[in-house]
């Protein structure tokens, strides 16, 4: 009674107490690295600050004085989260540890020591326990099921974390109980299951007879199959939540790697450009290709994928870019699939573009495509030292034979007109047949 | 403030580059050098309209992204009638480069492009010509492609003469003004008004490719 005035005090005394920095709660966790069994110990260690030994050794003896200890560590097992969560480093970092490119904590047999000793107390300590008490009918089938149980939890925690990193975005029944479906994986729930079953059946037959035990696993198959009846639907449907949400999460992912990926490339690229700041040809050759990059995923959602006419040509421009070292400038208009017969054209264009980069002495070399319902026009201009056309020894390769020639043959018609100091422009010109219009959205 | 375009006595374009990369801003000012007079910047749509305000001056360099509401949000908060705007962005999002034109800009040319093109850009642009980007020309074609008639008016705004496709077609292969004017047989100053009526055209067309990709901004 005396209480309620101190109590209703902090109301009307302390009325900034919500304008501190607010508490954030430590959570305990299960520590999914450094783990004997379901990693309890260490995590409830890290919680505490106490040494991981004393942790474990307390469960032991908590175990071996009547099995307390086992509850204890099951019962955190159960509700302690994993550590496994979003991670939070760096986004380079992350996105190298989801790739698999980065070193992994290696177990050594010695970090065991510890465990296996305490393990080897523990169950000295059982049979010193049983030899003094006698051993009770349910006390081999337990221990036999506590350990299958383990084994399945276990697993659970394995297969857990191995969806943190799937990266189909499905979800798979084999993959939600097998994880990635290594054989220590399958071997865990095998041996956990069997184990449980070995349990019932000790039990039954130190309770009766064999055909008991037939019944007891009989009633123990029909109560799981009304279950998963009665609770089928549900998971049914929270899976289906948990796939949109995944799939969400892989495309983040996806997203965040590439991402990744190119800051890496960038860095590379700096780290060039630092060396080899004297060559200035070759840094404007890295700048632009990285820009091209750089743009192309910030900006431009264009795939360089060659399945259309456009893709193609930013392929080449790209290629000959990079070998050449000259800036290539691409404009599009229109599009359509890039077929057998457009190939011609895209060779001839990169033959082109080659030849406006080796030829012409200009470090800029500007193609234009443009797909209309009747024909394919692509022109390719450089401001180069140009030459004359007449002059041309038959025996150049590059032009009669990779540009003009490959178009006749294919249907279409090329043109080249140059004026020495104005620069060059090759027209590329073919004609498009029936089928590719109707293709054309 | 007799002649609030130029800088005083010096005859020269009065410029503020409107950029976020401090770096870069850096940069345009060294390529242009003395051949215009910067006269202020701004890295957000908040300091570039405060900029423009103040000193009025005769073209803004836009950058297209812009923290704030992008460039467009600069056209339309700044209160200088007579200053003109040309869009200088790395992103050549269609959407964004046709928003920003619709917004009100006369021009549109990549961060690529070179120091003495980009002071011939400026100057254009401060002319009240439009300035078309290899790369913006195309986008023009893809958004009037289709439904030419070579008996089609001129005045129709959601389309294009047949002349002004032309001019279009080179400016996209990479022609300069002169080069177009020589290749049609035609006067720069035709050219010129070709240019400036596809820059109408596209600023006022209800075309839907235009409407959707401004609408895709939110710009109409």
């Amino acid at each position: 009674m005396s209480n309620t005035p101190t109590l209703d005090a902090p109301a009307a005394g302390r009325p900034d107490l919500t304008g501190g920095p607010p508490y954030t709660f430590r959570r305990a966790t299960h520590d999914t690295q450094d783990r004997v069994i379901g990693g309890v110990a260490a995590g409830l260690a890290a919680h505490l600050n106490l040494p991981v030994l004393w942790v474990r050794a307390a469960f032991v003896v908590a175990a071996a004085l009547g099995g307390a200890g086992v509850a204890m560590y099951a019962g955190l097992w159960m509700v302690l989260p994993t550590d496994e969560k979003f991670a939070e480093g760096a986004p380079g970092l992350e996105s190298a540890s989801r790739r698999g490119a980065r070193p992994r904590r290696v177990r050594r047999l010695v970090d065991a020591g510890p465990a296996i000793a305490l393990g080897a107390l523990g169950f000295g300590l059982l049979l010193i326990v049983q030899g003094f008490l006698g051993a009770g009918a349910v006390f081999w089938p337990l221990l036999i099921a506590t350990v299958g149980i383990a084994l399945l939890w276990r697993q659970a925690d394995e297969a857990q974390r191995e969806r943190w990193v799937d990266s189909t975005g499905r979800i798979d029944p084999v993959r939600m109980v097998f994880g990635s479906g290594s054989w220590q994986a399958v071997a865990r729930v095998v041996a956990g299951a069997l184990l449980i079953v070995l349990a019932i059946g000790v039990f039954a037959l130190r309770e009766g007879q064999m055909s008991d035990v037939y019944s007891i696993l009989l009633s123990a198959a029909v109560g799981f199959l009304g279950l998963a009846i009665v609770i089928g639907p549900w998971i049914y449907r929270l899976a289906g939540d948990l796939t949109a949400e995944r799939a969400e999460r892989v495309r983040t992912q996806e997203r965040a790697d590439m991402a990744a990926h190119l800051h890496d490339s960038v860095l590379q690229t700096l780290a060039l450009i630092q060396k080899n700041s004297q060559d200035s040809a070759l840094v404007a050759r890295l700048a632009r290709s990285q820009e091209r990059d750089l743009r192309a995923w910030l900006f431009e959602g264009e795939s360089k994928d060659s399945d259309t006419l456009a893709g193609a040509m930013r392929t080449i421009a790209a290629e000959v870019e990079d070998n050449h070292g000259v800036d290539v400038d691409l404009v599009c208009v229109g599009d359509c699939p890039f077929t057998e017969r457009l190939r011609a054209l895209v060779n001839a264009t990169r033959e082109a573009l080659v030849n406006a980069a080796k030829h012409a002495g200009t470090g800029k070399v500007d193609v234009y495509v443009e797909v209309t319902p009747s024909s394919i026009e692509v022109f390719v201009r450089d401001r180069g030292v140009g030459f004359d056309p007449d002059d041309v020894p038959e025996d150049r390769m590059g032009v009669r034979g990779s540009i003009v020639d490959r178009m006749d043959r294919h249907g279409g018609k090329a043109e080249i007109r140059s004026t020495p100091g104005e620069g060059t422009e090759v027209r590329l010109r073919l004609p498009r047949e029936k089928s590719e219009e109707e293709h054309d959205g | 403030m007799a002649e609030p375009h130029t800088g005083p006595g010096s005859g020269k374009v009065r410029v503020v580059i409107v950029d976020d990369h401090a770096m870069f801003r850096v940069g345009v000012k060294a390529e242009l050098g003395d051949a215009v007079d910067v006269v202020g910047e701004g890295s957000d749509v908040d300091t570039a309209v405060a900029t423009i305000n103040k000193q009025q001056p005769a073209v803004v360099l836009l950058d297209v992204h812009l923290p704030g509401g992008g460039g467009v949000e600069v056209i339309r908060r700044a209160q200088a009638h007579d200053t003109k705007y040309l869009a200088l962005s790395v992103s050549d999002a269609a959407e964004d480069v046709i928003g920003t034109i619709r917004g009100g800009a006369r021009g549109y040319v990549t961060k690529t492009i070179t120091g003495p093109e980009l002071v011939d850009a400026i100057k254009r642009v401060d002319s009240g010509d439009a300035v078309f980007s290899p790369r913006l020309a195309g986008f023009v074609l893809d958004a009037f492609a289709g439904s030419i008639e070579v008996a089609s008016v001129d005045e129709d705004l959601d389309r294009l003469s047949e002349r002004e496709r032309e001019v279009m077609r080179l400016i996209a292969r990479g022609y300069a003004y002169k080069e177009v004017a020589k290749e049609l047989f035609i006067s720069i100053k035709t050219v010129e008004t070709h240019m400036s009526s596809v820059l109408r055209k596209l600023q006022l067309s209800s075309r839907h490719e235009l409407t959707k990709w401004a609408s895709d901004r939110r710009l109409l």
